[in-house]
C-alpha cells in the first residue's frame, strides 16, 4: 500500500485485537501517558493508604441492541462491573451516559433502562450519575451507552490486574463455555439466516469473583475475556508477563451450538467474544478449592482448568490441540465480527 | 453422527499416525491446494504429529491469495463510481491493492458490504433498484456454481442493476503448471469442495501425465491423515492414481447439476494468477449471452497502474517453493494486522496460517 496515503480508522481498530492494541499504545497512551494508565489494566488502580480505588469506563455500541440473553443496557452494566471485579475491586457506583439517535423508541429506551436498573440491583451497585445526548437521525445507530464505574480495591488485591505474582506452575481457569456472546450476537443479526438456541453469557461476575477472593489468596491474575476472546487474553498475558502458556484445547469448554456455528462461519471459538467469562491465573495449591467454589456458582458451573504458566517458550501461547498436536495461539487481527459489545 | 467429534477422535488420529509412520520409508513432500486444508492442517497441529520424513506444502488453493493486484485495483475503482454498492466475501475486503484496499475505501465512505453468499448480493440488488450492485466473484469450482445460479436468477428476473466481476478460476491448470515448473513434490492432497462439484476426473492427468498421486481429501484431521496415508501408500508402492478419501461427500462424477449451470453461464479464458502468471484456460468469464451482467463489459472505469509490493514472495509461497518464514517481510513488515501480500490476509492463506499457528 502507498506509504504516503493517510492512515484512517478501520473497523479492525475496534476489534480488541492487535490493531486496537497498536492504536492504544501509538495514540492514547502516547499522549495521556501516566503511571496508572501505562499499566493498561481493565480498571485504573488508584492506590490509597489502606484501601485504593478502581476506576473504569467502557462504551457500548452492540448491534442489534436487543439480543438473546440481554440488551445493550445489561451489557453496559455487566461489562463495567466485570472490569472492576476482575481487578480485584468491589464495584460500588456507576455512571451512565446515553447517546440517542433522533426517532428512537421511548418504549425501547425504557426497556433498556429498566434492565440496567435490574442488573445493577443484582450486582449490588448504584447508578449515581449520568448524561443524555440526542443526535440527528443517521448520526449514530439507535443508541450508544457509556458507563463508568468505581469500586473499592483492597491493598492485597493490587497486584491482580497486572499479574505481578504470576509464576510458572500457576494454573489457568475459565469459569465456563467460551464464545457464547459472539455467536448469540451473530445469530441475532438481520442478515443471518440461521438460528441457535443460545443465549449471550452476559452477566455480572462480581459476586462470584468476591466469593473466590474470600477463600483464596492465590488469585494471581484475572481478566474478563470480552472482545478478542480467550485467545487474546492468553496472548496479552504471556506477552506482558514474559512467561509461556500451555493450554489444552480439550479442556476448554465450548457449547456444541457455538462449535457448530463457528465451523459453518469459519470462526474460532477461542477468539469469539464473551460477556460473562473471567480468566483466572491461580496458585496451583488453590486449584481444587477455587474450582469447587466456582462450580457452586450459577456462572461457574462449567469452570475448568484450561492450562498453565510455564517457563518454556516465553511470550508464546502453545495450544495442545484436541487431536494431540500442538500449535501457536496468536492475537486476533482484523475484526472477527464488528460491534459485538 | 455429528461429523465433527468423530473425525477428531484422538485414538483414531494416533492409530493413523502409527500406520503412516510404519509404511513411510522415503522422504516425501505432499502439497495441498485448498485453503481449507491449509487452515485445518495448521489449526489442528497436524505437522507436529507426522514423522520427519513427511513434509506438507501449501499450494495456490486460497482464492483470495491467487487474486491479482489488478483485480483489487479494479474493484477499488468500481467502488469509487457513483451509485454503486460493492458486495464481497469478507477476506477480499482487507487485501491491499496497489495504493488502496476495499476496507480503506469503506472507511472513506464507499458502499462496500460483506456478504456470506452471492444470493445476499442479489437481495441487496433487489432492495436497491436505483443502485448498481457488483459482486466480486472469486473462488474455484466450489463458489463458481453459486455465481452461475445467481446469474441465472438475475436473468430470469430481468434484473438490470446486478453485475458480476468474475475472477473465478479452475484448479487443474494451476496444479499442472506447478508440476511443469518443476516444484519438488510427490503428490497432491486434492481439494474436497472443488471435487464435490467437479468429481474426480479433472485430476486424471496428474497420475497419467506426471506420475504423481492425487487423493481427494476431507477437512477434518482424520480425513487429512487418512489422505496422507493413502498418498504414502501410493508413493511407496509406485502406483500413482486418483483416489477419493472424502467419500461421504465426493462422487466420481461430481455434482452434475452444478456443472451444467457453470457451463451454461461461463466459458474458459486465459486468466492471471498471483505468483503463477497467466495460465491458459484457467478462469471463468461470463458467456456473451449473459454479458449484460458482466461488470467488466458494462461498467467502464479507469484503473490505476498496478504496483506489486516489493520484497513479497507470495508467488513462491503459492508455488510451495518457499515457506512463509523464508520471506524477509514475514512477521516484520508483513503480519495479519498489516498485510503486504494476499497470503497474509486470508485466514486460508499460507502466510496467515503459518503466522497464526506456527510462527
Amino acid at each position: 500500500m502507498n506509504k504516503n496515503s493517510e492512515k484512517v480508522i478501520l473497523l479492525g481498530h475496534g476489534s480488541g485485537g492487535k490493531l486496537s492494541h497498536d492504536l492504544i499504545s501509538d495514540i492514547f497512551v502516547k499522549y495521556f501517558s501516566n503511571k496508572i494508565l501505562s499499566e493498561q489494566t481493565d480498571s485504573a488502580c488508584i492506590p490509597g493508604a489502606d484501601e485504593g480505588i478502581a476506576f473504569t469506563t467502557d462504551s457500548y455500541v452492540v448491534d442489534p441492541i436487543f439480543f438473546p440473553g440481554g440488551n445493550i443496557g445489561k451489557l453496559a452494566v455487566c461489562g463495567t462491573v466485570n472490569d472492576l471485579a476482575v481487578s480485584g475491586a468491589k464495584p460500588q457506583y456507576l455512571s451512565a451516559s446515553f447517546i440517542i439517535e433522533e426517532g428512537f423508541s421511548i418504549t425501547d429506551l425504557e426497556k433498556i433502562v429498566s434492565t440496567m436498573a435490574e442488573e445493577s440491583r443484582k450486582a449490588g451497585v448504584q447508578i449515581v450519575t449520568g448524561d443524555t445526548k440526542v443526535v440527528n437521525k443517521g448520526k449514530c445507530d439507535k443508541l450508544f451507552i457509556n458507563t463508568a464505574g468505581v469500586g473499592y480495591l483492597p491493598r492485597k488485591n493490587h497486584s491482580i490486574s497486572t499479574g505481578q505474582k504470576i509464576k510458572p506452575g500457576d494454573k489457568i481457569i475459565v469459569n465456563g463455555s467460551v464464545g457464547d456472546h459472539g455467536v448469540a450476537i451473530l445469530s441475532a443479526r438481520e442478515n443471518m439466516s440461521f438460528s441457535v438456541s443460545l443465549k449471550s453469557d452476559c452477566a455480572s461476575l462480581n459476586k462470584m469473583i468476591q466469593s473466590v477472593l474470600s477463600i483464596s489468596s492465590g488469585i494471581h491474575f484475572m481478566r474478563d475475556a470480552t472482545r478478542g476472546g480467550l485467545a487474546t487474553v492468553l496472548c496479552e498475558l504471556s506477552e506482558t508477563r514474559g512467561f509461556g502458556i500451555e493450554a489444552d484445547e480439550e479442556n476448554i469448554p465450548v457449547l456444541s451450538s457455538v462449535q457448530s456455528a463457528c465451523e459453518i462461519f469459519g470462526y474460532d471459538p477461542l477468539y469469539m467474544a464473551n460477556e460473562g467469562k473471567v480468566i483466572m491465573v491461580i496458585d496451583s495449591l488453590d486449584v481444587d478449592k477455587v474450582l469447587d467454589k466456582l462450580q457452586h456458582n450459577t456462572f461457574g458451573k462449567k469452570a475448568s482448568v484450561i492450562g498453565e504458566i510455564t517457563e518454556k517458550h516465553p511470550g508464546k501461547v502453545i495450544l495442545k490441540t484436541a487431536i494431540g498436536g500442538t500449535r501457536i495461539v496468536d492475537m486476533l487481527t482484523g475484526e472477527q465480527l464488528p460491534r459485538i459489545c | 453422527m455429528k461429523y465433527i467429534t468423530e473425525f477428531r477422535n484422538k485414538e483414531i488420529v494416533s492409530r493413523l499416525v502409527d500406520y503412516i509412520t510404519s509404511i513411510s520409508k522415503k522422504h516425501v513432500r505432499f502439497m495441498e491446494v485448498c485453503g481449507g486444508h491449509t487452515m485445518a492442517i495448521q489449526k489442528f497441529g497436524i505437522p507436529s504429529l507426522l514423522p520427519d520424513n513427511i513434509e506438507l506444502l501449501s499450494g495456490p488453493g486460497c482464492p483470495v491469495c491467487v487474486t491479482t493486484n489488478l483485480f483489487i485495483d479494479k474493484a477499488v475503482a468500481y467502488s469509487r463510481l457513483e451509485n454503486v454498492i460493492i458486495t464481497s466475501f469478507g477476506d477480499l475486503i482487507r487485501i491491499p491493492g496497489s495504493t488502496s484496499s476495499l476496507d480503506r475505501e469503506k472507511a472513506n465512505g464507499r458502499d462496500i458490504r460483506m456478504v456470506y453468499s452471492i444470493l445476499d448480493a442479489l437481495n441487496i440488488a433487489r432492495k436497491n433498484p436505483d443502485k448498481k450492485v457488483i459482486f466480486l466473484g472469486i473462488g474455484f469450482e466450489t463458489t463458481a456454481p453459486t455465481s452461475a445460479a445467481a446469474i441465472l436468477n438475475a436473468d430470469a428476473e430481468n434484473m438490470e442493476n446486478f453485475y458480476l466481476y468474475s475472477s473465478h478460476k479452475i484448479m487443474p491448470p494451476a496444479m499442472e503448471a506447478l508440476i511443469d515448473e518443476g516444484v519438488d513434490m510427490n503428490g497432491y492432497i486434492a481439494p474436497g469442495h472443488v471435487s464435490t462439484i467437479t468429481g474426480s476426473g479433472i485430476y486424471k492427468a496428474i497420475p497419467e501425465r506426471f506420475g504423481l498421486g492425487c487423493v481427494i481429501s476431507g477437512f477434518e484431521p482424520i480425513d487429512i491423515l487418512q489422505s496422507i496415508y493413502m498418498l504414502v501408500r501410493q508413493y511407496e508402492t509406485d502406483s500413482p492414481k486418483v483416489e477419493i478419501q472424502y467419500k461421504r461427500v465426493v462422487i466420481p462424477e461430481g455434482n452434475v447439476k452444478a456443472q451444467e449451470m457453470m457451463n451454461k453461464v461461463f466459458e474458459l479464458h486465459d486468466d492471471w494468477w498471483r505468483g503463477l502468471g497467466v495460465l491458459k484456460n484457467s478462469g471463468f468469464a461470463l458467456k456473451e449471452k449473459y454479458e449484460r451482467f458482466d461488470a467488466e463489459k458494462m461498467l467502464s472505469v479507469e484503473v490505476e497502474e498496478t504496483i506489486e509490493p516489493g520484497g513479497c514472495i507470495c508467488g513462491e509461497v503459492l508455488k510451495g517453493i518457499k515457506k512463509p518464514s523464508d520471506c524477509k517481510l514475514f512477521n516484520k513488515v508483513c503480519s495479519p494486522a498489516n498485510p503486504v501480500g494476499a497470503c497474509m490476509v486470508s485466514n486460508e492463506g499460507a502466510c496467515h496460517a503459518y503466522y497464526r499457528y506456527n510462527k
